[in-house]
């Protein structure tokens, strides 16, 4: 064939964009080659392709979604952790003239893709799974406001991920840091598709990360049970509504920004380019307002968790929930106002410079009161360190920490010395994972019952909290030490031998953090083999305190039989106190919305189109965008979008739960 | 949300609803539209304040006086406005129940947006035939992107009507319809306001200044 | 304060000696000035910090289930008193960080020139400090001395004790000019300028690096910095002057291209212009300068004429700037000489004349900057200037 056919047809895509020199890439394609054939092929035998097809892939259940998310962080996760611990691996190699295992090219590809598989396709997936599931349940609600919406919102986000993914062994993927500062990122200077990647990758999450954000808005302000005014609703819910309100007003800002980077990189516009006045420090300053506010779209629903987990592990009201509920509101609205602090040594100003200083540190004040809220609900309380509470303390000790270090580096001075250092590395980590990633693990042990109907297994999951928490100290403390020695981010190879052991602990604690992950994976498996062992009948493990353990675990599909009704802010505790007794008849039909695969096919439409963009084949780009259209537009045309769930299937589903109810006792 | 909450006749607490109407289909749709169009609303002022930065950085090239044919935005943005007020129309025959003036007035909003569409392609290819294009400086690149923004609305509103229109033609004045009616109608309101702020912004102080 | 630092170093210094903790123990008087915001702000916040972290264990350890002798009160969740204090506690900690972080920022901003040695002495105000112009390369640091004309790459020095004025730009991508032991970094951007005024107080060999991520070649993008005394000084500059060679537009387009774990180079003569010609990315002829195409904005542009001064683009550091859907890559062509240096300085921002304001007594108010409005989110001074 003709060069120019070949270029129609497959844009800058050829054989030589495969990576089949880099032997890690090769070895990591035939062992995902290997699990994935082997899952499709059990899949394919045990016939299941068409009950996920039904069940899951098509649902618009916000339970079903809600673990679909959690899948895919923890899927990803595994990803993300690989690239960081061959950063680890090479950063302790690489002295006394060693260059390590990984060339610059994939090293710098590594750094990038741990950054934005850890926030965008790890936390907030772990994050966005956790206020799916939980919301509907805790505001006493059948499903979320729009039902499709949110089903689409998944498959956006999974688009997003099959495209780093794919990165992995079709071309390469950003070589220029996880927010792809110009003009590094932009074309003169990254040709390659790597960029494109990162951008089109982003920018399909972040159409299902915002419209997944109005969904839940939406949820929460209107379909709250009667009785729960704004000042009842669970603490959870609030940071829920926070965060996605801080979703819906940062991510436009993201899109916006990646959408001028693409238009210099695919039309050569000048917005970031330094030639004909365009100003790379615009786009530093765009990223970074959606940037900041993305930290506190991560921790305020972990921080919703810990209330959560506090209050009913030490079987005690939360202490200060009028305060917390301001706590949170002002932290929603001051993160807008710190974002310059990402970026003290571009130059701006002294006065602007410490205006965005002091308003970082004033944020520090309600998260403070928040962490004594904390602790005085546990003061005169009765605490059960069951796994959810001992990720909370661990939490409480480890975020104070995180946090201290930040409030350091809001100091202009200060930052000028530790800016872009290893002392940053380790306190965004500090707070990351100390914060989010142990929230996550509280929310998951915390509800995992709830959703599957079985405690996860307390051995393993002990074992491999142990090894998460001394591993994230052995592997992050030596990185405040190295930042103190001025050690800079994202190097290759280092020079000076003395800082060699404080790296070869890091990669120790690194490999402990391993373990730890495997625990837990150890831990589902396990906690699957003993499911009739540690199985929950009374829909309330915890003796807890909120409407989402008044229904079964797991929940029938309609999540309350009848709309359950609230006097209190800890509504379920307030029902059992007072005598609730659960109706046996009066069951109705039930109206719920019907599942649709226009979501996963309109989200792999727009999959197909960044692919298509990425690599030049017009062709492709343009015929899934008619296609998304069309596709979008049919849906349209269906306006029977629900059902009602007989009251026969409701009776029967009740009575099944009464017998087992019965049986507990 | 007027269920009772107080406790029932005889002192119990009420715990659940026992007579439970679902909500109505569509229950949330205006809040969710008005969120997504406040989302939409910072996609625009971040263009805007992209403008604000870069539309001074004329890299020695032509300025907004040298460009822009003030005549012929003000006929454009008399379009925008005429096509909002038909709508306007629209709606009001839609809440008369009266189908075929409903779809001549979407017709009207539609033939409007098409001119207002055209008009603004005209203008652009003029300007780039010139050579400035959207590569030639930022004050280019920043004006051509907030402006085929918007436009880029209008052709989706105007794909939207079209939809809509063969809908209410299928389907008659439903229920569903009247709500995606209503949808579309803040939508190109909408569409309307952020173009009122780039022809003052853009257009008229860029001539000024 | 003295006390405070003692206090906090103490425990670091025994269990971490050894190491090499250059930014706890630096050289130069303003990062040994940062050096104290970092412990004093530290040991403030462990104020809260501390007790924080025994309250939870202590908390976590009494109120545990097996210890039912301790009180158990379900329904108590809320005092007014309590309330108070922990909003207050952080409050009034941030208030007293917060009066340091805006002195500090003011009195340690990068573009201020500096009013002490040291503690205990103010700066000759008769003597000229060293000024030093910094280009960031791909991957390496081009130091050009204006005073002595000479230029080194990879290579710094400067007197003990004498104030230097850094000038700081780059070629192509953002990068930051570190150096621990003298003084906090500041971005290197193309295009535009930025300074840092420092001072180096112990003699000795340091080192200087890129702390912005900036590429493939970023790892090998440090360089030395030697503090000397003036004898040795002088001595160094002979020694680059004795080098040779001569560093002009030519040589520069050169250098600029991408290359890695660059050696130590001189150039005996530098072309005094080239310094203004890299701010304003015209060192290629015939492409006009950002100065030049500022002042010509500023004037309201070139108008119709304007849209046939640019010239497609033969030279390029890198093998392709052209995008898939744009035109061929083109300059703006420079329609004068660019020699008339146009636009306009930035006022410097001089220290204040009282040295030892972190102590609070005698302080005068900092001197504000008054802010455009264009300039608020942008930052007002990484602007050519020339």
């Amino acid at each position: 064939m003709s060069p120019d056919l070949l270029k129609l047809i497959f844009g800058r895509l050829g054989l030589d964009s495969l990576p089949l020199h880099e032997p890690i890439l090769v070895a990591t394609f035939v062992m995902v080659a290997l699990c994935g054939g082997a899952l499709f092929a059990g899949v394919t035998y045990f016939r299941l392709w068409g009950y996920l097809w039904r069940e899951w892939f098509t649902t618009v259940d916000h339970k079903r979604i809600g673990i679909m998310y959690m899948i895919l962080g923890i899927v990803m996760l595994l990803r993300g952790f690989a690239d960081a611990l061959m950063m680890r691996a090479q950063q302790a190699l690489a002295f006394n003239g060693s260059e390590g295992f990984l060339p610059a090219h994939h090293y710098d590809q590594v750094f990038t893709a741990h950054g934005v598989i850890m926030i965008f396709f790890v936390a907030m997936p772990l994050v966005t799974g956790l206020m799916n599931y939980v919301v509907p349940l805790q505001i006493g609600a059948r499903d979320v406001s729009f039902p499709f919406l949110n089903n689409f919102s998944f498959w956006m986000t999974v688009g997003g991920a099959v495209l780093v993914m794919a990165s992995l062994f079709i071309g390469e993927f950003a070589r220029t840091g996880w927010l792809a500062y110009p003009p590094l990122s932009n074309i003169g200077y990254s040709p390659d598709v790597g960029v494109d990647y990162y951008i089109w990758a982003l920018q399909v999450a972040g159409v299902g990360t915002t419209l997944s954000g109005i969904n839940l808005i939406c949820t929460i302000v209107k379909l709250r049970c009667p009785g729960m005014t704004m000042m009842k609703m669970p603490v959870f819910t609030w940071t829920a509504l926070c965060t996605n309100i801080l979703i819906v007003a940062s991510f436009p800002v993201l899109t916006v920004v990646l959408a001028l980077l693409s238009l210099d990189r695919y039309v050569g516009t000048n917005f970031f380019t330094n030639d004909f006045g365009g100003s790379p420090m615009m786009y530093v300053n765009l990223i970074w307002i959606w940037g900041h506010p993305e930290v506190y779209i991560l921790v305020l629903p972990a921080f919703g968790i810990f209330s959560e987990v506090t209050s009913t592990f030490s079987g005690k009201r939360l202490f200060g929930y009028t305060s917390m509920v301001y706590a949170t509101v002002v932290i929603t609205i001051l993160s807008y106002l710190v974002w310059l602090h990402h970026f003290f040594t571009m130059g701006s100003g002294a006065s602007v410079n410490s205006f965005f200083g002091i308003t970082t540190m004033i944020i520090s004040i309600p998260t403070g009161a928040k962490m004594f809220n904390w602790l005085f609900t546990m003061y005169r309380g009765r605490i059960r360190f069951e796994l959810p509470m001992l990720w909370t303390i661990a939490f409480m000790l480890t975020f104070v920490l995180g946090g201290m270090t930040g409030v350091l580096l809001a100091v202009p001075p200060a930052d000028f010395v530790l800016h872009n250092s290893l002392f940053l590395i380790a306190h965004f980590h500090n707070v990351i994972i100390g914060g989010v990633v142990f929230g996550a693990f509280a929310g998951i042990n915390y509800w995992f019952p709830k959703a599957f109907g079985f405690k996860l297994d307390p051995f393993w999951g002990k074992l491999s909290f142990w090894f998460w928490v001394t591993g994230f100290y052995m592997a992050f403390m030596p990185l405040y030490v190295l930042g103190l020695m001025g050690v800079t981010r994202r190097l290759r190879v280092f020079d000076d031998p003395s800082l060699q052991i404080w790296f070869v602990i890091a990669a120790i604690g690194a490999g402990l953090v391993f373990l730890g992950i495997l625990c837990m994976l150890m831990q589902f498996a396990v906690s699957f083999l003993k499911r009739e062992q540690l199985k929950d009948v009374t829909g309330d493990p915890w003796d807890a305190r909120t409407l989402e353990w008044a229904t079964s675990s797991p929940p029938p599909d309609y999540n309350f039989a009848f709309t359950p009704v609230v006097h209190d802010n800890d509504a379920w505790w307030d029902m059992k106190k007072r005598g609730y007794q659960r109706p046996l008849t009066g069951f109705k039909p039930i109206h719920m919305p019907s599942s649709t695969g226009t979501g996963i096919i309109l989200a792999g439409l727009a999959t197909a189109m960044g692919f298509g963009l990425i690599w030049y084949i017009w062709w492709l780009a343009a015929a899934s965008f008619i296609a998304m259209l069309a596709v979008g537009i049919g849906h349209t045309f269906n306006y029977h979008r629900d059902f009602d769930i007989p009251a026969d299937d409701v009776i029967r589903a009740e009575d099944s739960r009464t017998k087992l109810l019965a049986g507990a006792k | 949300m007027t269920v009772a909450v107080n406790p029932s006749q005889t002192g119990e607490p009420v715990f659940y609803v026992a007579d439970e109407h679902p909500h109505p289909e569509g229950y949330s749709t205006s809040l969710g539209f008005w969120i997504y169009l406040m989302s939409d609303c910072l996609i625009f002022a971040m263009l805007f304040a992209a403008f604000g930065v870069l539309g001074a950085n004329y890299a020695a090239g032509p300025a907004p006086k040298d460009l822009f044919d003030l005549n012929l935005v003000a006929v454009n943005t008399s379009m925008l406005l005429l096509s909002s007020i038909t709508y306007g129309f629209a709606m009001l025959t839609m809440q008369q129940n009266k189908i075929a003036q409903t779809q001549m007035w979407l017709a009207i909003t539609g033939l409007f947006g098409v001119a207002f569409i055209s008009i603004e392609l005209t203008e652009f290819a003029h300007m780039i035939h010139e050579g400035a294009t959207p590569q030639r400086s930022a004050f280019l690149s920043s004006f051509f992107t907030l402006v085929g923004t918007h436009g880029l609305h209008v052709s989706c509103g105007l794909i939207w009507l079209v939809t809509l229109m063969v809908q209410v033609w299928r389907f008659g004045l439903i229920e569903a319809n009247r709500r995606r009616l209503m949808c579309l109608s803040m939508f190109w309101h909408f569409l309307d306001v952020v173009w009122i702020g780039v022809f003052t912004f853009v257009y008229l102080l860029g001539v000024l200044r | 304060m003295s006390r405070f630092k003692i206090l906090a170093l103490l425990p670091l210094a025994v269990a971490l000696s050894g190491c090499n903790y250059v930014v706890l123990a630096p050289a130069g008087d303003i990062a040994a000035q940062q050096r104290d915001l970092v412990i004093i702000s530290t040991v403030l916040m462990l104020l809260i910090v501390v007790p924080v972290m025994a309250l939870t264990v202590l908390f976590a350890w009494r109120y545990r289930q097996s210890n039912t002798s301790a009180r158990y009160e379900p329904e108590w969740d809320h005092s007014t008193s309590l309330e108070l204090v922990i909003w207050s506690a952080p409050l009034l900690i941030i208030v007293c960080l917060g009066a340091l972080t805006w002195m500090g920022t003011h009195l340690l901003d990068p573009y201020r020139n500096i009013g002490r040695i040291h503690a205990e002495r103010a700066v000759d105000q008769s003597k000229a400090p060293l000024d030093v112009d910094v280009v960031a390369l791909d991957w390496k640091w081009l130091f050009i001395y204006p005073d002595y004309g000479i230029a080194t790459v990879n290579e710094l020095a400067a007197p003990v004790d004498r104030p230097i004025n850094f000038h700081i730009t780059a070629s192509s991508v953002m990068n930051s000019f570190y150096i621990p032991a003298l003084a906090g970094q500041i971005y290197a951007m193309p295009g535009m300028e930025t300074s840092l005024h420092a001072v180096i107080n112990h003699a000795g060999t340091y080192k200087g690096f890129s702390a912005n991520y900036s590429g493939a070649g970023f790892s090998g993008m440090h360089f030395t910095f030697h503090g000397l005394d003036d004898k040795g000084f002088d001595a160094w500059i002979a020694q680059a002057k004795s080098a040779g060679g001569s560093l002009g537009r030519a040589e520069y387009l050169q250098l600029e291209k991408p290359s890695e774990n660059e050696p130590v180079r001189r150039w005996g003569t530098v072309d005094s212009d080239l310094y203004r010609l890299i701010l304003n990315m015209c060192v290629e002829t015939g492409k006009m300068c950002q100065s030049e195409m500022m002042a010509i904005d500023a004037k309201g542009g070139l108008g119709h004429e304007g849209l046939n001064n640019t010239l497609p683009l033969a030279y390029d550091k890198y093998a392709r700037r052209g995008t898939v859907l744009g035109p061929q890559p083109t300059f703006v062509a420079g329609t004068c000489t660019p020699d008339a240096p146009q636009g306009q300085t930035t006022a410097a921002i001089k220290a204040p004349l009282d040295t030892a304001p972190l102590t609070g007594a005698g302080l005068k108010r900092p001197t504000f900057t008054p802010l455009k409005s264009s300039s608020f989110f942008l930052g007002q001074r990484p602007k050519s200037n020339s």
